[in-house]
């Protein structure tokens, strides 16, 4: 076990041990970790919304749930939620200005099996509005900072919870992930990050983006916390049709078969997810951390080509703008959230709620897909994105055949500097070249720690087939156990 | 001038039902909400908010099979849901659940049977499963000014459509298939069918063609009818409006017009240039709907009697005619009715097919009439149908005559009391016993000579006469085939 100093300092994992043993209590943690946000929250700004009281009372009650002898491995663990899961009774912003004093009355599923868990809530982690974004600099309250560097981005939509896990503002994180609003946060602030298969982890109350790529995963300090949290989260929903029927009654611990190594796994390295277009310290931290898998007992094939997933980013923007433009139609001011109170008729009440509630990418992106499924336009469009998206899973479907792991990098380039590709949306979009993939086609990845440059982490992406999630952590495990990258934390 | 004369209406007809279902289309809220307090039958699903998600109500699937197999369709092993996009308060998710391009059913057909030219099949292109809306209250307030109130208990709200093939040449037709498919969707159980409060919509599609034309390519859609006899007049005005159009050579537009029961008339609503585009595409929140082979083989064998077979059963076991048969079976509670008027008789004398008819004559007639005059439904008879056959058996065993009869029938509607007991407290009984009635007819004798010259001298109305005054004598209680055969009698001994 590592030795901390500070107790907001240990992996979710090294804390549960802990509690169980009663060497610390749940009140002792969560206290640790609002002190660590009351120093570094200030410069980091990962939270929309802290509730300090409310965490001591649950800490309270998962110390007595623990002295009992009723409790899990979460139990008494502080993390935070990012801010487009429902909780009952506490303000949901989707970092919007049009949800900005909503208030729903229902608890987002996997929220609430980590409440039944014991888990202990802090708070609302920051995001780019309606998890539209990649640096959470579009969310309507502020910008989140990159705790390795106060002067870069984390990275997004989920950047407040990869950022407030990396700063030690909490143990874990719930994010969100629609082309890579784990993963590619998570390598920016180096720290891991999961999308699992899609219907994996129930959307209900999840505000949605796009409702066939969305899927809730977790943001932790290692993959062993990723994977516990997994534990937790995962499962057949029957308020989310379209989660997976067939983990009813059939739970896995993903934690289980992960110290397993990957001796004889075939892993499999994407061609055109490399290239002039990605920054050379991420090509060669990437490449290193692939030998690695061969010296630990892997087969690795150099040279496999999917060539259908280069145009993933193109039928993406396509998919993703059209449902979230349908998604986004309810929020026109008359039932909840921002409601324009100016004098006028109540299409101008829409109009102008709408107007002023949505930021400039969240109204872009409803231009886009209002455009792509209007009449005349849907054929070229939407019809195209969906027979693009059939020919990318198919291929991933043909890859997996040869191969349980494909490996790219999770981020194309560094963490940039804030504001540096604010005017120019084509630039942000490419930050998700290597991870949207996994979302067109439904499959899991993970993104963890290979390398550093200029101070800044540098992420490795794992891509494995539909419900492989146990294949994925056990490769993320090993390549982590076998490298130091992981133990590093930022100074702040 | 352009002759009108080879002009021919092409109607298909839009039907919009709500099912009788427990739960709404997509989340656990109870369907009905008539006389329940506004915005009570909601939760989070059905009001649209943010992170809620459908869950595909499979009693509304049933509903919609059933219906569909007494339609003739074809049920779809795959379909799917589509969201429809357009933004309007009292769509809560600013799009609406419904199916575009993969409906659970496809081509069908109903026949109608419109007098002046026998049997037609009419096709039904599709029947669809959506969700309804909330229900918009538009009121005035004291300045003046307009607003609108929002009751959501009906959104999301199972509603099932039923798309016609443009085969109707008539308002009359039109009636006809209306009316049809209402009674159909009676005997299937699947909906109140209930016009006035919504339940059972209809939009229509009318326009001209010359006889032995293809379809035009322009349609006006009609909305607002809330009553049968709307869809009849609304397409009768619009008939006639484009009609003189054509005479007159102006062209007529495609456009959406709404019907005003006030002024007998279509007025336009919005024509094509302001046409949504509702940006259909298939919904993310549901899978595929998969509806197994086996399940709609169960439901099929499940099927109750429907109109046409029970009207054909009861032609076959009843000896009905056609004409009885099919006004019998219009209602499925009227057919109920007579078979269970039927099946209580303790018929002595005579066939059942008799009864029937006797029956029949009743519920068309007397009871009928009777309903008519206070405005009730055949459920809310105050004579049941073991009372009616009662009566009839009262009848059958020349206890009352067809006279007493109508008599007791009304005093049965006025006090929904038993037969038997207003016969007993009347002292109703008809007098069978020949020896009570021959005294009583030879004192009548005795006391109208002049009746019994009548009759000697060949005037027959004599006999009327004499059976009059018995009838008077017994309070109408003689039975009158006893009585005439008596009096005869008594006269020719006389004589």
């Amino acid at each position: 076990m590592k030795k901390t100093d500070e107790l907001y300092e240990m992996t979710m994992s090294e804390a549960s041990l802990m509690l169980a043993k009663k060497e610390i209590s749940s009140v002792e943690l969560t206290s640790s970790v609002i002190a660590r946000i009351e120093q570094v929250e200030s410069k980091v700004k990962g939270f929309l919304y802290i509730n300090k009281e409310d965490a001591i009372q649950s800490a309270e009650n998962a110390d007595k749930r623990i002295r009992a002898g009723d409790f899990t491995p979460m139990t008494g663990i502080p993390g935070v939620i990012k801010d487009n899961m429902c909780i009952t009774g506490v303000p949901t912003t989707c970092a919007s200005k049009i949800l900005e004093n909503f208030v729903p009355p229902y608890t987002a599923t996997a929220v609430q099996k980590l409440l039944d868990s014991g888990a202990v809530l802090i708070g609302k982690a920051n995001m780019d509005e309606f998890a539209m974004g990649s640096s959470t600099e579009n969310s309507a309250f502020h910008v989140t900072h990159n705790p390795w560097n106060l002067q870069k981005v984390p990275g997004g939509s989920s950047g407040g919870s990869a950022a407030i896990v990396s700063a030690g503002e909490g143990l874990f994180a719930l994010g969100s992930d629609t082309g890579g609003s784990i993963r590619q946060p998570a390598a920016f602030c180096g720290v891991v990050g999961m999308k699992p298969t899609y219907g994996l982890v129930s959307r209900y109350g999840l505000i949605a983006f796009a409702s066939s790529l969305d899927q809730i995963g977790p943001v932790g300090k290692s993959v062993m916390d990723s994977a516990m949290i997994l534990n937790v989260v995962s499962g057949y929903d029957p308020m989310d049709s379209t989660s997976l029927r067939s983990l009813e009654n059939n739970a896995t611990d993903y934690t289980a078969t992960i110290d397993q190594g990957v001796s004889g796994m075939k892993i499999g390295v994407i061609k055109e997810m490399f290239g002039d277009w990605v920054d050379a310290p991420v090509n060669d931290a990437v490449t290193k951390a692939v030998s690695q898998f061969e010296d630990m007992g892997a087969t690795v094939d150099w040279d496999v080509s999917l060539p259908s997933t280069k145009y993933a980013m193109s039928a993406y923007y396509i998919l993703a703008p059209s449902e979230a433009s349908s998604n986004l139609a309810r929020y026109d001011g008359v039932k909840y959230g921002y409601s324009w109170d100016g004098e006028g008729s109540m299409w101008e009440g829409m109009e102008n709620t709408r107007g002023i509630g949505f930021g400039s990418e969240v109204k872009r992106r409803i231009f886009l897909g209002t455009y792509a499924l209007s009449a005349g336009y849907y054929d070229a469009y939407y019809k195209k994105a969906q027979e693009v998206r059939t020919l990318i899973k198919t291929e991933f479907e043909e890859a997996f055949k040869k191969f349980d792991i494909l490996v790219t990098p999770t981020t194309p380039s560094l963490p940039f500097e804030l504001g540096s590709k604010t005017s120019d949306p084509l630039e942000m979009y490419r930050s998700d070249m290597c991870t949207i993939p996994a979302n067109i086609a439904g499959i899991p990845a993970i993104s963890l720690q290979c390398g550093f440059s200029e101070g800044l982490p540098i992420g490795l992406h794992l891509i494995g087939g539909a419900l492989s999630e146990e294949k994925l952590l056990r490769a993320a495990y090993s390549f982590e156990q076998a490298t130091e990258w992981h133990n590093r934390v930022p100074q702040i | 001038m352009t002759s009108t004369a080879k002009l021919e209406p092409v109607i298909g007809l839009e039907v919009h039902v709500q099912l009788l279902t427990n739960s709404k289309m997509f989340c656990s809220c109870k369907a009905a909400y008539t006389g329940a307090e506004p915005n009570t039958h909601v939760c989070p699903v059905c009001l649209g908010m943010p992170g809620t998600l459908p869950v595909i109500n499979k009693k509304a699937i049933e509903l919609t099979v059933m219906t569909a197999l007494a339609l003739n369709c074809s049920i779809a092993t795959n379909s799917k849901f589509d969201r429809k996009n357009y933004p309007y308060p009292d769509l809560m998710k600013g799009y609406q659940i419904s199916q575009f391009d993969l409906p659970i059913t496809n081509k069908g057909w109903l026949s109608i049977e419109p007098e002046n030219s026998g049997p037609r099949e009419i096709g039904i292109t599709r029947v669809h499963l959506e969700e309804d809306t909330a229900r918009l209250i538009h009121r005035i307030d004291v300045t003046g000014d307009t607003y609108s109130l929002v009751d959501i208990n009906r959104s999301g709200v199972p509603l099932m459509e039923i798309v016609g093939e443009p085969d109707l040449k008539s308002a009359e037709e039109a009636r006809l298939y209306l009316t049809k498919l209402h009674t159909i969707l009676q005997y299937l159980g699947v909906s109140t069918g209930n016009m006035d409060e919504g339940s059972f919509r209809c939009d229509a599609n009318i326009s001209l063609r010359e006889k032995g034309d293809p379809l035009p390519n322009w349609k006006v859609e009609i909305k607002n009818m809330n009553s049968f006899r709307a869809v009849f007049r609304a397409l009768e005005f619009e008939i006639e409006r484009q009609t003189n159009l054509f005479k007159n050579n102006e062209s007529i537009v495609q456009e959406t017009r709404g019907w005003s029961e006030e002024t007998g008339q279509t007025v336009s609503q919005r024509t094509k240039e302001y046409a949504h585009d509702y940006r259909y595409f298939p919904e993310p929140d549901l899978p595929p709907l998969f509806v197994e082979k086996k399940w709609v083989q169960s439901i099929e064998s499940n099927l109750p009697e429907l109109p046409d077979a029970r009207r054909d059963r009861f032609i076959q076991e009843y000896n009905l005619p056609a004409y009885d048969a099919s006004i019998l079976t219009s209602g499925i509670e009227t057919a109920n009715y007579f078979e269970e008027a039927i099946s209580g008789t303790n018929l002595k004398n005579g066939r059942l097919s008799d009864r029937a008819k006797t029956t029949a004559n009743w519920i068309i007639g007397d009871l009928a009439h009777l309903l008519n005059n206070s405005g009730a439904n055949i459920e809310e008879s105050p004579i049941k149908p073991d009372h009616l056959c009662e009566l009839l058996d009262l009848m059958d065993e020349g206890k009352i005559s067809v006279r007493m009869a109508k008599e007791i029938f009304e005093e049965m509607y006025t006090d929904a009391k038993k037969p038997s007991l207003i016969v007993k407290e009347r002292g109703l009984l008809q007098i069978n016993d020949e020896e009570q009635l021959k005294s009583m007819v030879l004192e009548i004798i005795n006391a109208n000579p002049k009746a019994v010259e009548d009759y000697k001298k060949g005037k027959s109305n004599a006999v009327g006469f004499l059976v009059g005054q018995l009838m008077k004598e017994t309070k109408g209680q003689a039975n009158p085939k006893t009585a005439n055969g008596l009096v005869k009698s008594a006269l020719d001994q006389v004589g």
